[in-house]
């Protein structure tokens, strides 16, 4: 069931660092686990076991237990996102809006399943629940930006445009 | 605490303020099931399966973490409480192998009984998807079928807050919820111990012991292979549960009758083993008071301990006593001293421990472990195989007359039984060294204060004029416990014994697997403990030192404890290992 | 900040600061105003106004929702309260030079409905805002919420110096009992027992939980209220902690969130340097402070043994209760929990009074409730109204009713907990007895509206597809119960049911009500219970007639070209992705319906009407 990344680890001594650091700064706290997954969810874009291991050593946890805690809340992710991380609402809101059409369109453009990556680490895509733009429905975001009141053929203007940036 | 008035199905009851409805029902005669319900380490209420009514409530509620209180009306035999489990019953088969017949646990599962009981008639009532899972046997000791784990966390709740180990735990979430280790890595690659306290917890057969059977029965089929069978001490008071004797009775003579049945060449007793180690590891705590060797001594008797130290504490390690453990001593005397007595061959020797303990079978296949140049032990059965072995050869257990081990080595003293149980190697240690330590024969043998169930016992004996500190400990939440205070500087002791599971060797993760039925309400370690305590008493020698097998071993061959040889055959070493 | 003298004195500042501006503007910087580009019309605006030369004379806010996200982005400029709507940054350019420097406001950029020939009408008079009661949005839309000033200019902390000035932990809490606030979380628990439990609760340490992890689909009561006016809830929260006899605190708050986490992380920040968090507050003796935490991504953390379990960074799995979490909560200690919108409450309920509060709404259901309007709806958005407003003024009068003709279907509310309320129950009372009534619930405040396109099978199946991905996967009946009832659902809508699931949704859907561990299991049932309820009919269309009357479920749909109509365009045949049409040119095409995906494509793209789905 491991959805555990091939893609070898790049961590730089930098991310190390800064880890170091969010550790010594939670390390004191009561429930300090999960502040410091998400600074290093932060610091590495996701959680691989090297990550999981300096932070189960650094707060003397078990390393199970930081890897129940990754595998249990949806924000965690065990494998890198892509250049450009796509995701769908698939909120009610959105869903009475046709943007389970758009998911599954993004699915066959990108050929990739909920979740995955291109082989070229350009794009991944998942579904999300409300982002609470309910009001622009049906939505999806690619980073940052917000696409709203989309049909299916915004979907592959969306990509294109992209695909053209580097 | 005050008493509450409550009525079960409609009959009222007096019962102790504060204690949970399974608990009142307990006093009240009612078993109410349970899967995943262990008192004091999972308490957590996640199997539905033990829903009552009470009335007043909307829903059923669970009545193992719910309390009792004045004036409660529990009703635990209506129609809507049966109705539920079995729905709960049938929720559970749907994502289960239910493969009865071809699983280790067929007649023993609790989830078999409860169904059972619960008149479960359609097994595929709510058949779906299911998610399949590899099974994984890459541990020396066990293996664990997530397609018939049930998701109770009886083995987390093992795993982590008995033995502080902490290498399996729930991933993910909701329907693909599975136990595993960290990255679902295999169970072979991170640090498990080893101890079985998860196999004995589970209700199903999800995890077991890797089975030895096999082998076993090929060896002694082997014409060209002399086997030998030596028992640990702690099997004698357990190995009865496998053929419905009460908890805690002695059936050493039966057991010895049925090994001999079973066609072992010779039977022999771990207990010299015991007594062997007793000797050098006196003699090694002694050398290192006296010379101002590394202190605290620790005691290296119980792999998984041993293993639990490699991993999570590496810097203690030389504070663990270099001794072999008494199965490998027994193992290597056999393959040596035995060996050479008798002419054989020791590659023609084939040596079988019967342990309470799982971890013996990684122990066996340990460096340092093989004395003759052959493995000090070939297999290691657990209690609940040997059991499984004396069915199959259709032995009559309970008719058996009483029969002696084989000598030389299987003569000992009372001391080396008491092994079997937390605190008890810290006894005999103390009753070989306090005698060397005076020169003078000692006229107490028992050392009351590192006896009992307690997780750690400390005490204080002046020998000699020299204050020494001791610390027993068992259960390796607690051994982490004492090791930390050590490392901190908080505690100071000389000597200290470790023993992985809770209780030492009679409640080891090789022992007979009783229900949580029985786990939850009766005091297993204690009762077990009761039976080698009892023996000891019976034994006219107390001391290993005075065993005189063991002083004909060292005249004879050994020379004295301590030797290059002694060291050679019976000390071993030990290897730093990762702690994830 | 010393005592209430100095809160009054900036209060005066703000408010004379605020009036020396010839307009003060202000531009909604709510998640959904973000979403569709408030921040460029802010850059733009600020822009114009320099190049203008009147960047002085000018105030913009940049405030929280003003609920109407469907017509975002939102400005109002004050002192006329002009609403400008779905604005553009090229429309700025002309705002500024005819409104802001001409005084003439541009009547085509401002929300029609305040335009009736040439004349211009309080937004406030809109169908959308006259029946609202804005109480526990009283700010949002109207301060900066990252001006600690301006929430004390609105009387900010002022409740907070009336509760350490002059009254007892106990008279805080008969205030709250004789307003009748109850939890706006979902469950409707009278908040002021909540308090006396913990209050009561023997312990030396104790601690003040905010339940910021808003989690139903499609609602966003609580994330408007953080965004906007998140001092009112950190204000609430001192209340609390002085009341029940904690010092420690904590806002459990979505990663999700980003604009939320921002303006509650400035405002903690400005509460600090203000003294109104930390030691001796308000030279009161009381000390307080509180912290964030963010939630992961995980739906069950809403409920709060889960929550708590997540704050001291555990799975989060719920535990059982007893003990509640007023006895044994976070760390073991008791612990207080309210969502967001119960604690922006209470600050006006102390000031105001309990009458003031009790006032409004109905026997069983007091004040106002915040909802967020969703799906086929014209007004998406977020509205407050006193408890007691029918689901008619909802829909049809707030919410402008449903777009493009269509007929109202159903309701839904209380998210993957709640229910599903048919067209006939339209006249229902929105309060928390009524809606239990008809087997809904009020849930924290989604609303989503169905039209008769919206299939109620697919809609019960979506639901569980949520739950079932949101269970934390501890006990039996949710874990695997939800995952049962989710494929009986998928059995039926796929053409495979028979009329024995409809028996077997039932009892299945009891069961896991009955014995599921948390509220989460106990009420996952509800929309299949619902639907199952109001539109049997559907269920039974979908398993007897194999056809799926709202043509949502596409193994019972089945696409035909109507040869009367159909001018042999080609045009279907090119759009088709697998080459499922077929036919000469200018002659009636027709559909390999072994072929088919049902996408719909073909008929999307025909102009005339040839195509229909059955």
């Amino acid at each position: 069931m491991s959805n555990c990344s091939c893609i070898p680890f790049k961590g730089t001594k930098e991310q190390q660092k800064k880890l170091e650091a969010a550790i010594e700064k939670y390390k004191d706290q009561s429930g300090a686990l999960m502040p410091v997954m998400q600074a290093a969810q932060d610091i590495y874009g996701y959680l691989p076991i090297e990550v999981q291991k300096m932070i189960a050593s650094g707060l003397n946890v078990p390393l199970e237990q930081v890897y129940g805690i990754s595998t249990f809340y949806a924000q965690f992710s065990l494998s890198p996102k892509g250049k450009y991380a796509i995701s769908v609402c698939l909120g009610t809101a959105c869903y009475v809006k046709g943007s389970g059409k758009i998911f599954e369109r993004l699915k066959t453009v990108l050929g990739i399943d909920d979740g995955g990556c291109t082989p070229d680490g350009k794009f991944s895509l998942e579904s999300c629940r409300c982002i609470g733009a309910c009001g622009l429905a049906p939505v999806l975001t690619v980073n940052e930006e917000v696409y709203g009141r989309l049909t299916e053929d915004d979907v592959d203007k969306i990509i294109e445009k992209y695909k053209a940036l580097d | 605490m005050a008493d509450v008035n409550i009525k079960f199905n409609g009959i009222p009851y007096s019962v102790p303020e504060g204690i949970t409805i399974i608990e009142a029902a307990r006093l009240v005669g009612v078993n109410i099931p349970t899967l995943c319900y262990l008192k004091d380490i999972n308490e957590i209420g996640a199997c539905r399966i033990c829903v009552v009514e009470v009335v007043g409530q909307r829903n059923l509620v669970a009545s193992c973490v719910y309390p009792v209180s004045d004036g409660m009306e529990i009703i635990t035999n209506s129609e809507r409480v049966f109705n539920s489990r079995k729905h709960n019953l049938q929720l559970i088969l749907s994502t289960h192998d239910n493969r009865c017949l071809a699983c280790v646990q067929n007649g023993h599962c609790e989830l078999q009984k409860i169904c059972r009981d619960f008149g479960v008639d359609d097994v595929n009532m709510f058949d779906g998807e299911i998610n399949h899972y590899e099974i994984d046997d890459s541990a020396e000791h066990m293996y664990r079928d997530n397609n018939k784990c049930i998701l109770c966390r009886r083995c987390v709740a093992a795993c982590e807050k008995v033995q502080g180990v902490s290498v399996i735990g729930p991933n993910e979430r909701g329907f693909n919820t599975h136990i595993g280790c960290a990255f679902d890595q295999p169970l072979g690659d991170v640090a498990c111990v080893g101890c079985g306290q998860c196999i004995v917890v589970c209700p199903t057969g999800a995890i077991s012991e890797k089975d030895h059977t096999k082998r076993v029965w090929d060896a002694i089929q082997d014409p060209t292979k002399h086997v030998i069978v030596q028992t640990a001490p702690a099997i004698r008071a357990t190995i009865g549960e496998m053929f419905d004797y009460p908890i805690g009775t002695n059936v050493e003579g039966k057991m010895v009758s049925a090994l001999r049945r079973l066609g072992f060449d010779k039977i022999f007793d771990t207990n010299f083993g015991a007594d062997a180690t007793i000797m050098e590891e006196a003699n090694e705590f002694i050398e290192r008071l006296q010379n101002g060797g590394t202190l605290p001594m620790i005691t290296s008797c119980s792999p998984g301990w041993v293993k639990f130290c490699e991993h999570n504490y590496p810097e203690m390690i030389p504070n663990l006593s270099s001794c072999k453990s008494p199965m490998q001593m027994l193992g290597a005397i056999i393959k040596t001293w035995y060996a050479e007595q008798n002419n054989i061959d020791p590659k023609d020797i084939f040596v079988v421990g019967v342990m309470p303990c799982t971890a013996k079978k990684f122990e066996i296949g340990r460096p340092d472990q093989s004395a003759s140049g052959y493995p000090d032990v070939d297999a290691v059965l657990t209690t609940r195989e040997l059991g499984h072995m004396i069915s199959r050869a259709g032995i009559d257990f309970r008719n058996l007359p009483d029969e002696d081990f084989d000598n030389p080595l299987g003569e000992s003293s009372g001391a080396g039984t008491i092994f079997g149980a937390t605190g008890g190697v810290m006894e005999a240690a103390l009753r070989t060294a306090a005698e060397r330590i005076t020169g003078k024969q000692a006229s107490e043998v028992d050392f009351m204060e590192v006896r009992g169930t307690e997780g750690i016992k400390e005490a204080t004996y002046n020998i000699g004029g020299v204050e020494l500190n001791v610390c027993v400990c068992s259960g390796l939440a607690n051994a982490r416990k004492v090791l930390d205070a050590v490392k901190n500087g908080e505690k100071k002791y000389h000597f200290i014994e470790v023993m992985a599971c809770p209780g030492g060797c009679i409640n080891g993760g090789g022992q007979p697997v009783q229900p949580s039925a029985v786990r939850n309400f009766v005091d297993l370690k204690s009762l077990r403990a009761m039976a080698l305590y009892s023996e000891d008493m019976r034994k006219s020698i107390r001391k290993s030192h005075e065993n005189p097998a063991i002083q004909k071993l060292y005249t004879t061959y050994l020379g004295s404890p301590g030797s290059s040889k002694a060291h050679r055959i019976l000390h071993t070493s030990y290897v730093e290992r990762d702690k994830f | 900040m010393k005592n209430v003298a100095e809160l009054i004195k900036i209060k005066e500042e703000t408010l004379k600061n605020m009036k020396s501006y010839k307009y003060n503007i202000r531009v909604c910087g709510g998640t959904g105003c973000t979403s569709s580009g408030s921040m460029k019309i802010i850059d733009e605006l600020e822009a114009q106004l320099e190049k203008a030369g009147i960047r002085d004379e000018v105030n913009i806010v940049q405030t929280g929702c003003f609920g109407l996200c469907a017509l975002g982005p939102i400005m109002i400029v004050y002192p006329d309260g002009y609403f400008y709507s779905r604005l553009e940054p090229e429309h700025i350019e002309e705002i500024v030079k005819e409104h802001l420097v001409g005084g003439k406001p541009v009547l085509k950029y401002l929300y029609a409905e305040t335009v009736n020939d040439g004349e211009i009408s309080a937004y406030t008079d809109t169908v959308f805002y006259r029946h609202q009661h804005r109480s526990a949005l009283r700010n949002c839309g109207v301060i900066s919420p990252a001006s600690i000033e301006q929430y004390i200019a609105m009387d900010g902390y002022m409740a907070l110096a009336k509760v350490l000035d002059e009254m007892t932990p106990n008279e805080v809490i008969s205030t709250l009992e004789k307003s009748g606030l109850r939890g706006r979380g979902g469950g409707g628990f009278p908040t002021a027992r909540k308090w006396v439990f913990t209050k009561n609760a023997k312990g030396d340490k104790k601690y003040v939980c905010c339940n910021a992890d808003e989690g139903d689909p499609g609602a966003f009561m609580d994330r408007s209220v953080l965004e906007g006016d998140p001092h009112s809830v950190i204000e609430a929260m001192l209340i609390a902690g002085y009341t029940v006899g904690a010092d420690e605190g904590y806002i459990y708050v979505r990663a999700e969130y980003p604009i939320a986490v921002e303006h509650l992380t400035t405002a903690i920040k400005q509460a600090r340097e203000y003294g109104l968090l930390g030691k001796n507050i308000l030279n009161s003796g009381f000390d307080f402070d509180l912290d964030l935490r963010l939630g992961a991504g995980a739906f069950v953390c809403g409920e709060e043994t889960a929550l708590m379990r997540s704050i001291e960074g555990k799975r989060g799995e719920p535990i059982p209760r007893p003990p509640f979490p007023a006895i044994k909560g976070l760390m073991g200690k008791p612990t207080l929990e309210n969502n967001v919108e119960t604690f922006a409450n209470i600050p006006q309920i102390i000031l105001n009074g309990a009458d003031w509060f009790s006032s409004m709404g109905t026997e069983d259901s007091k004040g106002t409730k915040v909802f967020a309007l969703g799906g086929k709806i014209n007004h998406t958005g977020l509205i407050e109204v006193p408890m007691g407003t029918t689901l008619r003024q909802v829909i049809e009068e707030i919410g402008g009713g449903i777009p493009n003709g269509k007929k109202f279907k159903a309701a839904q509310t209380g998210g993957p907990s709640g229910g599903c309320i048919p067209a006939s129950l339209i006249d229902t009372k929105i309060d928390y007895k009524s809606l239990t009534d008809i087997g809904s619930m009020m849930g924290s405040g989604g609303l989503i509206v169905m039209d008769e396109d919206t299939c109620m099978v697919d809609m019960a199946k979506f639901f569980l597809e949520f739950t079932i991905a949101e269970s934390c996967g501890k006990c039996t009946p949710c874990r695997i119960g939800t995952k049962r009832l989710y494929e009986i659902l998928e059995k039926i809508t796929s053409g495979r049911g028979e009329i024995e699931d409809l028996d077997r949704l039932e009892e299945l859907a009891s069961h896991i009500k009955e014995i599921s561990l948390c509220g989460l299991g106990q009420t996952a049932p509800n929309p299949v219970l619902s639907t199952l309820r109001y539109f049997r009919d559907e269920y039974e269309a979908h398993i007897l007639e194999k056809r799926c009357p709202a043509g949502v479920c596409k193994a019972l749909l089945s696409y035909e070209i109507d040869a009367d109509k159909c001018r042999g365009c080609t045009l279907c045949a090119r759009k088709c992705p697998v080459g499922a049409i077929s036919g000469e040119v200018k002659k009636p095409h027709t559909i390999d319906k072994s072929k088919c995906i049902k996408c719909g494509a073909c008929m999307e793209g025909c102009k005339f009407g040839a195509i229909s789905k059955k």
